[in-house]
C-alpha cells in the first residue's frame, strides 16, 4: 500500500554473495555442458563418415525421428520453388563439424543479444526517467559484462570459420568467372565483405561496451556521493546509447543472421531480431529476480515490481509475435518465390525437420507468455511468470535456431547432445559471469534520485 | 440520493489524511459508503476494501466474441456465401484473416468495454451529475457515511469523523 513500505533507502544496502557452493554447481553445470558437446560431437563425427546420421544419442524419440527420417537421404534435401538454386554452395561441402561451429555461432548471438538487452534496458529506464524500475536495475546492469566473451567469440567464429556459416563468404562468390561466380551476392558485396563486417562488429561493440562501462562506473559513483549530478549524465550516457543501438541492432541483424541466407532479405528483419532479443532479455532480467529473491534478497522488491516486470514480458511476446507475423503475412501474400523460399525452407523443406521448432516456436513465443500472462493475478504470482520466463526463453531459443540452423546446416540440423551441451555451457557461463558481476556492487541502487518512489511503488 | 439526508460527509484538505483516516474510521466500526476525491489516490481502493472490478473477465469475454464473429463473418462472405480466389490462395486462407480477426476482437472489446463501464456504473448520455459537494472536483476530499446502513448513531459517526482529522463535517 502506497506510503506504508517500511523499506527506505537507508536500509535497504545489501551484498548478492556467490558462494562457493554455487560457484561449484555452475563450474559442474558448465563440465557437463562441455561434456555432454564432446560426447555429441563424438557420435557426430562416427554418424556422419558412416554415411547416415544417427540420431544423436538417440535420447529424444521426438527428435530421432527427424533425423532418422534424414538418414541416407543427403541428396534429397530438395525443396519445390527456386530451392535449387538458393541452396548455398554448402550442399556439396558439407562437413559434419559445421553443425558445431553453426551452435557457437546460434549461442553466441543469442546471448550477445541477453547481455546488451540489460544496457538497453536500464538505458531506456533512463531515457523514459523511469522510477520503479531503480530497485532492481542493478540486475540489468550487470548482464553487458558478458558481451567480453560473446563478441570475441563473434569475431572468431566469424574470422576463422566464417565461409561455414556464410554463403556470401564461399570461395568465389564475387569472382567474374569463378564457378561459383554468384551475381547478386556479387550485387551485395559492397555491404557483405569480410573487412566491412568486421569493422562493423569490432566499432559497434566496443561503443556498446564503452558506453556500457561509462554508465556502469557513474552508477558506481553514485552509489558513494548522491545527488542528482549523476543521475543527468546517466540519463545523456543511456540517450547515446539508445541511438546507438537502434542503429547498431538493425546491422547485426542484417550482418550476423539475414546474411546467412544471402539471398533472402527482409525489411522487418531488424525489427523482428531486436523484438526476440528484447523479450528474451526481459524474461531473463525477471527471472534472475525471482532468484534473487528465492535466495532472500531483494525484498523490497515487491509484487508490484514483478507486475511491470509480467506487463514488459506480455507485452514484448506479443511485440514479437507481430513482427514475425507481419513479415510472415508479407511474404505469404506477395507470393514471390525468392521470398516465400525462406519459409518453405521452414516449413517443409529438408524431409520437414524444422517444422516441429517452427510450430513450437511460436506456440511458445505467443501462445503460452499470452495465456499465461494475461490476468493480473498471474503477473504478480511469481510461480507464474517463472512458467512464463521459461517459456519465452526456451522459446526464443528455438526462434534463434530457426533464423539460423536451416540456413547455415540444411537438412544436416537436428536437435542433438552438441546443440544441449552448448547451451548448456553457455548459458552456466552467463550465469557465472553476471553472479560475479552482480558481487560487485550493492544490489539496490541506494542514491538513485528515485529510489524513495520506487520503494513505495504501488499499481 | 442527494434529498435523503441520510449522508454524512467528512470533508478533508490533504490525500494523505484522508488515506489515514479511512482506516481509522472503519477501524471504529463504520461502514464508509465512498471516498470522492478530485484524483485517484494510491492504495485507497484497498484501504476502502472495494471488490476487485471485473472488468477485465468482461473485456475478455468479449474478445472472444468478437473473434468469433470476425471469423463468422469472413468464412461466411469468402468460403460459403461467395467464394473468391484471391492471389492463388485457398478460399479458407486463415493467415490473411488474421487482421480482420485481430480488428474485430479490439472492436468488439474496446466497445463493449465502455458500454459494460457506463451501465455498470449507471451512467448514460444526458444524466444529471450527482455530486455530493462541489469541491470534490477542485481540491477536497469527501468521505461520504450513509446512516441508514450503520449501527452507530448520527452522532457517534460525526464524532469519528472529527477525529480522524476532517476539516468539516456535513449532512447532506
Amino acid at each position: 500500500m502506497a506510503g506504508h513500505s517500511h523499506f527506505s533507502p537507508a536500509n535497504v544496502e545489501e551484498h548478492f554473495e556467490f558462494s562457493s557452493e554455487g560457484k561449484k554447481r555452475i563450474i559442474y553445470g558448465f563440465i557437463a555442458g562441455i561434456v555432454a558437446l564432446i560426447i555429441g560431437i563424438y557420435l557426430l563425427s562416427k554418424g556422419e563418415s558412416g554415411g547416415h546420421e544417427v540420431a544423436a544419442a538417440g535420447h529424444e524419440a521426438a527428435k530421432a525421428g527427424h533425423e532418422a527420417a534424414n538418414a541416407g537421404h543427403e541428396a534429397a534435401g530438395h525443396l519445390s520453388g527456386g530451392a535449387a538454386s538458393h541452396q548455398p554452395a554448402a550442399e556439396e561441402h558439407y562437413d559434419w563439424t559445421n553443425r558445431i561451429w553453426a551452435n557457437v555461432w546460434l549461442n553466441a548471438v543469442f546471448f550477445t543479444g541477453i547481455s546488451v538487452i540489460g544496457m538497453f534496458f536500464v538505458s531506456l529506464q533512463y531515457l523514459a526517467k523511469a522510477g520503479w524500475s531503480s530497485v532492481l536495475k542493478r540486475v540489468p546492469e550487470a548482464f553487458p559484462k558478458f558481451l567480453y566473451i560473446t563478441l570475441p567469440i563473434l569475431l572468431a567464429v566469424f574470422f576463422f570459420k566464417g565461409d561455414v556459416i556464410f554463403h556470401w563468404m564461399h570461395h568465389g562468390v564475387t569472382e567474374v568467372g569463378s564457378e561459383n561466380y554468384d551475381k547478386i551476392i556479387a550485387g551485395k558485396s559492397g555491404y557483405l565483405n569480410k573487412t566491412f563486417f568486421i569493422a562493423r562488429l569490432i566499432g559497434f561493440g566496443a561503443i556498446w561496451l564503452i558506453l556500457w562501462n561509462m554508465l556502469r562506473k557513474k552508477s558506481l559513483e553514485e552509489d558513494l556521493v548522491g545527488g542528482t549530478e549523476i543521475f543527468t549524465k546517466l540519463v545523456r550516457i543511456g540517450v547515446a546509447f539508445i541511438v546507438i543501438f537502434g542503429l547498431s541492432s538493425s546491422m547485426f541483424a542484417w550482418d550476423w543472421v539475414m546474411s546467412i541466407d544471402t539471398h533472402w532479405f527482409s525489411t522487418m528483419f531488424g525489427w523482428y531480431m531486436f523484438s526476440s532479443w528484447h523479450v528474451t532479455g526481459l524474461a531473463i532480467i525477471t527471472l534472475t529476480v525471482l532468484l534473487l529473491k528465492d535466495k532472500g534478497y531483494m525484498s523490497y522488491v515487491n509484487e508490484n515490481h514483478l507486475h511491470d516486470l509480467g506487463k514488459f514480458m506480455f507485452a514484448f511476446s506479443i511485440f514479437w509475435s507481430y513482427v514475425w507475423f507481419s513479415q510472415f503475412l508479407l511474404i505469404y501474400y506477395a507470393n514471390f518465390p525468392e521470398e516465400t523460399i525462406y519459409f518453405l525452407e521452414r516449413w517443409e523443406g529438408h524431409n520437414k525437420i524444422y517444422k516441429t521448432s517452427e510450430i513450437l516456436n511460436i506456440l511458445f513465443n505467443f501462445f503460452f507468455p499470452f495465456l499465461v500472462l494475461m490476468t493480473r493475478d498471474a503477473k504478480r504470482t511469481r510461480i507464474f511468470l517463472k512458467i512464463a520466463c521459461f517459456f519465452i526463453i526456451s522459446g526464443h531459443y528455438i526462434d534463434f535456431y530457426q533464423m539460423i540452423m536451416p540456413g547455415v546446416l540444411g537438412p544436416h540440423g537436428g536437435y542433438g547432445l552438441v546443440e544441449f551441451g552448448m547451451l548448456t555451457a553457455f548459458s552456466c557461463a552467463f550465469i557465472y559471469v553476471v553472479s560475479d558481476e552482480l558481487t560487485k556492487a550493492s544490489l539496490v541502487a541506494k542514491n538513485h534520485p528515485f529510489l524513495p518512489e520506487a520503494l513505495h511503488h504501488d499499481i | 440520493m442527494s434529498s435523503t439526508n441520510n449522508y454524512i460527509l467528512g470533508v478533508y484538505d490533504d490525500e494523505d489524511e484522508v488515506l489515514h483516516a479511512v482506516s481509522e474510521v472503519k477501524s471504529k466500526g463504520i461502514k464508509i459508503e465512498e471516498v470522492y476525491t478530485p484524483f485517484p489516490i494510491h492504495g485507497l481502493d484497498t484501504a476502502l476494501g472495494h471488490a476487485r472490478t471485473r472488468l477485465p473477465i468482461a473485456a475478455f469475454m468479449f474478445g472472444c466474441l468478437g473473434l468469433v464473429c470476425a471469423q463468422a463473418l469472413i468464412n461466411y462472405t469468402m468460403v460459403f456465401d461467395w467464394p473468391m480466389i484471391i492471389g492463388g490462395k485457398d478460399f479458407f486462407a486463415l493467415p490473411d484473416w488474421i487482421p480482420i480477426t485481430f480488428e474485430g476482437t479490439v472492436l468488439f472489446t474496446a466497445f463493449g468495454l465502455v458500454t459494460t463501464f457506463c451501465i455498470s456504473n449507471d451512467l448514460y448520455p444526458g444524466k444529471k451529475p450527482e455530486i455530493l459537494d462541489i469541491r470534490i472536483t477542485d481540491d477536497r476530499f469527501v468521505m461520504a457515511i450513509n446512516v441508514d446502513k450503520n449501527k452507530k448513531s448520527a452522532a457517534d459517526i460525526k464524532k469519528a469523523l472529527k477525529d480522524s482529522g476532517a476539516v468539516e463535517v456535513n449532512v447532506k
